[in-house]
């Protein structure tokens, strides 16, 4: 049909905006993967003798472990000494003010709309800018600090509250945990480390913003969040990159510790560069996640809007450990052109009265092939624990797919578990009568695809949801605007 | 306003519309009947522009201006509403986004300014009353759940809001009981005006006692066998379709 061939056109013309690239010079260190790598990173970041060890632990292990196959994704093998594992923009070593930030690096956030002028920022929102593998700049650290939270680049933490690093890295996801956590775990560059206080609800969003600039570089960056008891911080995570030809690895590892009574909501707007439509380029974006409900009443959330990337692979999870804890999990993942991904949510509950939600929207468009994959696990003195679950997936033309892989798990007989799943099309139907009320076929097909995603947009915090719109929008109309 | 001549129109290899002939002005309301099967719909469509519908020959022209080379949406926006006899649902999207979106597209489209929010609603709560249809219609997405009278009504919710030049109601009346069928033809009648013509696509003559056409034209294997008043939609109810076969096309051609 005319209208869907259209469609088909548009998706797989999508231009992506952010391909630009930052003509800054580069501190990179050669590429290849060895002790001596591992020992030239942490050296350069000029960490303690037990962080090196931290490294030299997960990389002995990594190279005992073999790259997982079991997703439904395909991709070319890896050459794991081809790339360069660690590539900062030069400039001073320690930055105290924004005024010592290249220009240049500057008027990158600028471009991608994030300004890190304080005056111009985000109200509300401080921003932790991650350029390749170093963080940049730090918005209103002032402000946080007056309230005891604690919010900046992860190396800086390393020095400053060493005792934090090592209490919580790696509480969650162990060096050991799987083979992209571990090779994380050895290379790591930098990333965002929060601390928010007891009691503390931070008066900020907390957003931190990843760009990829330097060729041939992977990027693993580390988050690590804890909020103690009775905390509450909503942390908002973008991603862009330049287009390449060549695909770049993007293996980050995000940890999220709430104690009792505390509440982590975490956003994702990921937008890397997802590929050319012959699926030539862009990020493998294979990230753990994994936050903790350690103390009782504690919850976490989070969300993510997957717009980018040619393959995604990471399943958020929560391990609910307190009694009465709550899981949450909104995705919107949307796979067009030749993208790939295998996302979905992992929810282990161990205590009592636990409580999680998953819900899934996966959007497949082009050659796009979207699965979602989850766990939901109750442990055996996880009595009247809840998990609602559902899966939904919307098919743009017909050369697109969806496939759903849900796993249950229950040891425990007063667990509820219930489980929804639907498949759908954009209607020729729908499009039609949105036509004949006047809206243009573009305008009826975002507003198919906003309804379909909307429950996911609720509970995205205000300023993400205006973007992962805009962003679909952009998907969806391909070159046009 | 519309004037439709020879026109013939396929969907897929058959042809369903076979030399049509129809004019209507402005203030008037056509009745279009016939069995199933005779082409109503068909003719609804290609007038919307569906393009599941190939016209083979002919021509539309709607104020002066060829129709047939119009975007669906550019029809919509030049003042055509089609009321749906199926309507579609859109899961997630609000009825009043949906409509105020709508209203938008076409402000645009004629380079006005796009509507005011208070204004919108205050003019959708009259019209929502007018037609008896409870506020929570309006949050909720569009034609989702909603009962066949419940979505009929909200078609004409939307043609209230949307004012069109000219409405064609694609069986309107199918699926509503006595009631419901009584309130959605009140609520056409309302917008009954001196600038407005509406083309009532029915089977039945039953929605006629509601909404009293000033012509009516009988269709059959896609062409118009017989024009009158109201009267013939009575005569219809009378004797039946069967009546008509004396009247069709195939039957001419076989008495040749």
């Amino acid at each position: 049909m005319p209208t869907e061939n259209a469609l088909l056109k548009e998706y797989s013309e999508r231009e992506y905006e952010h391909g630009f690239v930052t003509d800054i010079e580069a501190d990179a260190i050669a590429p290849g993967l060895s002790e001596d790598i591992v020992r030239l990173i942490s050296s350069k970041k000029d960490e303690p003798e037990w962080l090196l060890e931290w490294r030299l632990k997960a990389y002995r292990h990594w190279l005992t472990l073999e790259e997982p196959q079991w997703q439904n994704v395909h991709y070319p093998p890896i050459d794991y000494q081809a790339a360069v594992y660690y590539s900062a923009p030069k400039q001073k070593p320690l930055l105290n003010s924004l005024d010592e930030v290249d220009p240049a690096l500057l008027e990158t956030y600028e471009k991608l709309g994030i300004p890190l002028e304080e005056q111009k920022a985000l109200a509300g929102v401080a921003v932790d800018a991650i350029f390749d593998s170093v963080s940049v700049a730090t918005t209103y650290r002032e402000t946080l600090e007056k309230e005891g939270v604690i919010f900046g680049p992860f190396s800086d933490a390393v020095h400053k509250y060493p005792e934090l690093v090592k209490k919580y890295l790696g509480s969650v996801v162990p060096s050991s945990d799987n083979f992209f956590a571990a090779l994380n775990s050895a290379v790591f560059s930098d990333g965002s480390f929060c601390y928010i206080p007891k009691g503390v609800r931070c008066p900020l969003e907390l957003s931190t913003y990843f760009r990829i600039n330097a060729q041939n570089t992977g990027q693993f960056e580390r988050t690590l969040i804890i909020a103690e008891e009775g905390s509450y911080v909503s942390y908002l995570e973008g991603c862009t990159a330049p287009k390449r030809d060549e695909n770049q690895l993007h293996a980050a590892v995000v940890e999220l510790v709430a104690m009792k009574d505390a509440q982590i909501k975490y956003s994702t707007v990921q937008n890397w560069y997802p590929g050319d439509a012959e699926g030539k380029g862009g990020i493998y974006n294979f990230v753990t996640k994994r936050g903790v409900c350690r103390g009782e009443n504690s919850k976490i959330s989070w969300t993510q809007v997957e717009t980018g990337s040619a393959i995604t692979w990471k399943y958020p999870s929560v391990i609910l450990q307190g009694d009465n804890s709550v899981g949450e999990f909104y995705s919107v993942a949307v796979t067009a052109n030749r993208q790939q991904a295998d996302t979905g949510s992992k929810m282990i509950h161990i205590g009592k009265n636990t409580k999680s939600t998953i819900i899934s929207k996966g959007i497949s468009a082009g050659r796009g092939q979207n699965n979602y994959r989850g766990l939901v696990k109750i442990q055996k003195g996880a009595t009247n624990a809840r998990n609602f679950s559902q899966c939904d997936s919307l098919l743009i033309g017909d050369r697109c797919g969806a496939h759903t892989f849900p796993y249950i798990e229950v040891r425990n007989a007063s667990a509820k578990v219930e489980h929804e799943a639907s498949t759908s099309k954009v209607g020729e139907d729908q499009i039609y009568y949105c036509r004949q009320r006047g809206l243009p076929t573009e305008d009826a097909v975002n507003m198919i695809v906003n309804g379909f995603c909307k429950e996911v947009y609720d509970v995205l915090p205000m300023e993400f949801a205006l973007e992962a719109r805009k962003l679909l929008s952009v998907s969806l109309e391909g070159s046009v605007g | 306003m519309l004037e439709i001549k020879d026109l013939h129109a396929r969907c897929d290899a058959t042809e369903i519309l076979r030399g049509i002939n129809l004019q209507v002005r402005a203030g008037e309301v056509h009745a279009i009947m016939g069995p199933n099967g005779s082409g109503k719909s068909t003719l609804a469509h290609v007038l919307a522009g569906r393009e599941d519908y190939e016209v083979t020959q002919g021509e539309v022209l709607f104020n002066g201006t060829s129709l047939l080379d119009m975007e669906v949406e550019q029809r919509a926006a030049e003042g055509i509403f089609m009321a749906y006899q199926y309507p579609v649902e859109i899961p997630g999207v609000s009825n009043k986004y949906f409509l105020k979106a709508a209203m938008n597209s076409i402000r645009k489209h004629h380079k006005q300014p796009l509507i005011d929010t208070m204004d919108f609603l205050k003019v959708l709560k009259e019209k929502m009353q007018l037609l008896g249809m409870d506020k929570s219609m309006m949050e909720r997405s569009v034609n989702e759940g909603f009962s066949g009278g419940e979505k009929k009504r909200n078609e004409i919710l939307q043609m209230a809001m949307l004012q069109p030049k000219l409405a064609v109601l694609d069986e309107t009346d199918s699926g509503l009981d006595i009631d419901a069928l009584r309130i959605v033809a009140d609520g056409v009648n309302t917008l009954r005006s001196p600038e407005r013509a509406i083309i009532v696509v029915t089977h039945y003559q039953r929605l006629l006692d509601y909404i009293v056409p000033d012509y009516v034209h009988v269709l059959a294997e896609g062409r118009i066998v017989r024009s009158g008043d109201k009267t013939l939609a009575l005569e219809l109810e009378e004797k039946g379709y069967g009546f008509l076969e004396a009247l069709s096309p195939s039957a001419a051609a076989a008495a040749v």
